[in-house]
């Protein structure tokens, strides 16, 4: 009772400002120390990525020419740009079982619009109201989602029966055949067009010249304000690896075809929704709600507007990824968005390192996960095994991604990280 | 201590359906001081608090801020007047960073882009203010942090707003000796920075150590006013558990001494 209460707690560490990594060498040691207590981030979709890739090298050298990089940038693409969507989705735990026939409802739309004469639209106008559609729809499942409170498993479920529906009337009323093609030479260039050789390099010097200018902002910034910075060195090492990668990519790509079209669509798309996730107050807000809902209602976060905008989101890149993947076949036909394309596509988040229990993972793992994905797929094309063994492998992979998962959790739950 | 009240509720009252959960009870905090509320479970601290903050309105009574009245209708009047509450479920977002948390939904904004390194700096600096030193860096996820950590940053998300007030419901229930040690500091500490500080706690101990005076309630009125120099533990004790109460509960009359 008569404690002298100013007696100070008892200090478990030195203060606030010190203990970031200075040195290289320092932040390496923190780096390997995360990983020891299960922070893996990225490392293994990377060493997934290389075991897929040695795998299937080795069964069939094709696997690793530059005919079948391009492939698979091409196969992966429609992937990892519907994946940016179900990445917003589970950030804030939530799913949406309807993204693959959304999808397909905005491929479907665009084509009938382009029809020529029929009503013959350009094809800005096509592909925009084909998106709005497809952002529509998504936000009508957000608006049901929490204006009556039912689980979003259910709701998409029953979009998913529904839109699956809606491609079949569309086709059937319109086509005879099943099949619509599309004529258009602009939209048949999205998937089919690669850069000529000069315009990929370009593509490769703004993308690292951008990257660099992005890092190099955001140290000054930290250091004018006085703010502990990484240190120099780890920053030139990971703008070197990045700049490894665009320009071993492009190079490898220009031996082939070039750096297919597409890819500068996706890459627009990540950098764009990288920034609305990291760098905004609405992707702040989409990150709180994932992570606690009631702080983030008591922070005075509308939490029902966040979550309606986060299934446009996944809407709007539903329907951009079925116009890609419309134009990739150059038709859309009634089976569009049936098939594995759900699962693949959540698969790819999930892969990627995107939590299903909302609050964690980044925009970039749909990329991530959709290379997984189109690799396996690809390889196994190579290898013309039939889908019943390419289903079994996918479910493999999808299953080790998972347990890699909850196997760093619990390292994490070990140590206290959580 | 003449000072004047910079809260002050008057006889307020408040009704669920049947239950009287308050009547007609008095509270008040002064600049610079820990007043604790204690009570018995069912008392009508929770009711209390919820009335200030503006949750669940009284039905009746004065309420005055800063020697003026005021209206108390919803959680938004509370926070402009200054008033902030640190419920016991700290309602932080563990995937986020401590800078994050503190920020969330008052963002400082550089055009559309967040600005991380001026919310670092003032969260650094609030963080130095009230000598919360065991963090290894601001940057850290929340679902890292001890629970003694994790109520600092709450505490420290609350006064980081200019608020005059701040009212911690229970903020050591939960917590270690090392912890419960480095929390009640910090209440000491924010009273020492002129806040009025409200402690609602079952911990006597916990309470004598920090409150400079105590509130009672019993059956939703208020039975006593301490200072806690006054008097012991055990006179608190029988205040929460037999004080003499003003009005017969359930008829709204006053006992005729």
């Amino acid at each position: 009772m008569s404690d002298d209460s100013t007696t100070t707690a008892p200090d478990e560490a030195p203060s606030a400002e010190s203990h970031e990594p200075t040195t290289v060498g320092e932040y390496f040691q923190a780096w390997w120390l995360r990983v020891q207590s299960g922070g893996l981030g990225s490392l293994p979709i990377i060493i997934g990525l290389i075991v897929i890739v040695v795998i299937f090298a080795s069964l069939d050298p094709r696997y690793l020419n530059e005919r079948n990089f391009t492939n698979l940038l091409l196969q992966m693409a429609p992937f990892a740009t519907i994946a940016i969507g179900v990445v917003f989705i589970l950030l804030l735990a939530e799913i949406d079982l309807a993204i693959a026939f959304n999808s397909a409802v905005g491929g479907v739309v665009m084509t009938l619009l382009l029809r020529p004469d029929n009503p013959g639209l350009p094809w800005p106008l096509a592909i925009l109201v084909a998106l709005a559609v497809t952002t529509a729809i998504g936000l009508l499942m957000g608006v049901i989602i929490t204006k009556a409170g039912v689980p979003s498993f259910v709701v998409s479920l029953a979009f998913n029966l529904g839109l699956n529906g809606v491609v079949l009337i569309l086709m059937l009323e319109f086509s005879d055949s099943g099949t619509i093609r599309i004529a258009d030479q602009t939209v048949r260039d999205i998937s089919g067009a690669f850069l000529p050789d000069a315009w990929g390099w370009i593509l490769a010097i703004v993308t690292v010249g951008a990257y660099a200018g992005s890092s190099l902002l955001k140290y000054r910034r930290r250091s004018v304000g006085g703010l502990p910075t990484r240190p120099v060195g780890i920053v030139a090492m990971q703008l070197g690896g990045m700049a490894f990668l665009v320009f071993g990519a492009v190079g490898y790509a220009n031996l082939d075809r070039g750096v297919p079209f597409v890819m500068v669509v996706l890459g627009a798309f990540l950098v764009f929704w990288t920034f609305v996730a990291g760098r905004t107050r609405f992707g702040r807000h989409v990150y709180a709600v994932g992570g606690n809902p009631e702080a983030a209602r008591r922070a005075g976060i509308n939490v029902d507007r966040v979550k309606i905008a986060v299934f446009g989101i996944g809407g709007l890149m539903a329907g951009a990824g079925g116009i890609v993947i419309a134009s990739r076949l150059q038709s859309v036909a009634t089976n569009s968005g049936g098939g594995p394309l759900l699962l693949n596509v959540i698969a790819a988040a999930v892969i990627g390192g995107t939590s299903l229990f909302g609050g964690s993972g980044k925009v970039n793992s749909a990329l991530l996960g959709a290379l997984v994905i189109a690799a396996v797929d690809n390889g196994m094309n190579l290898q013309n095994v039939n889908s019943g063994v390419k289903f079994v492998v996918t479910g493999t992979v999808l299953l080790a991604a998972v347990l890699a998962d909850a196997f760093a959790k619990r390292r994490q739950a070990a140590s206290g990280i959580r | 201590m003449t000072t004047e009240p910079i809260l002050r509720c008057k006889g307020v009252s408040k009704k669920f359906g049947a239950v009287q959960a308050l009547y007609r009870a008095d509270f008040e905090v002064r600049r610079g001081e820990v007043m604790a509320l204690v009570g018995d479970n069912g008392a009508g601290k929770s009711t209390l608090i919820k009335g200030i903050a503006g949750i669940y309105p009284f039905d009746e009574g004065e309420v005055t801020f800063e020697g003026k009245p005021v209206k108390l209708h919803g959680p938004k009047d509370a926070s402009d007047l200054g008033i902030e509450i640190v419920y016991q479920d700290l309602a932080l977002a563990d995937n986020l960073d401590v800078v994050a948390n503190m920020f969330l939904g008052r963002e400082q904004m550089n055009g559309i882009v967040l600005n991380e390194a001026t919310m670092e700096q003032a969260a650094r600096e609030t963080l130095t203010g009230l000598k919360v030193k065991t963090l290894r860096s601001v940057r850290q996820v929340v679902a890292g942090l001890s629970g003694g950590q994790r109520q600092s940053i709450a505490v420290a998300k609350a006064v980081m707003w200019n608020s005059k007030v701040v009212i911690l419901d229970e903020p050591t229930a939960a917590l270690g000796v090392a912890q419960t040690r480095q929390v009640l500091d910090l209440v000491r500490r924010l009273a020492d920075q002129d806040l009025g500080v409200v402690l609602i706690s079952h911990n006597l101990h916990d309470i004598f150590e920090v409150a400079d005076r105590i509130t009672s309630l019993r059956l939703g009125q208020t039975v006593d006013l301490f200072d806690t120099a006054d008097v012991t533990q055990q006179d608190v004790v029988h205040s929460i558990t037999a004080g003499e109460m003003k009005f017969v509960p359930g008829m709204e009359k006053e006992i005729v001494e």
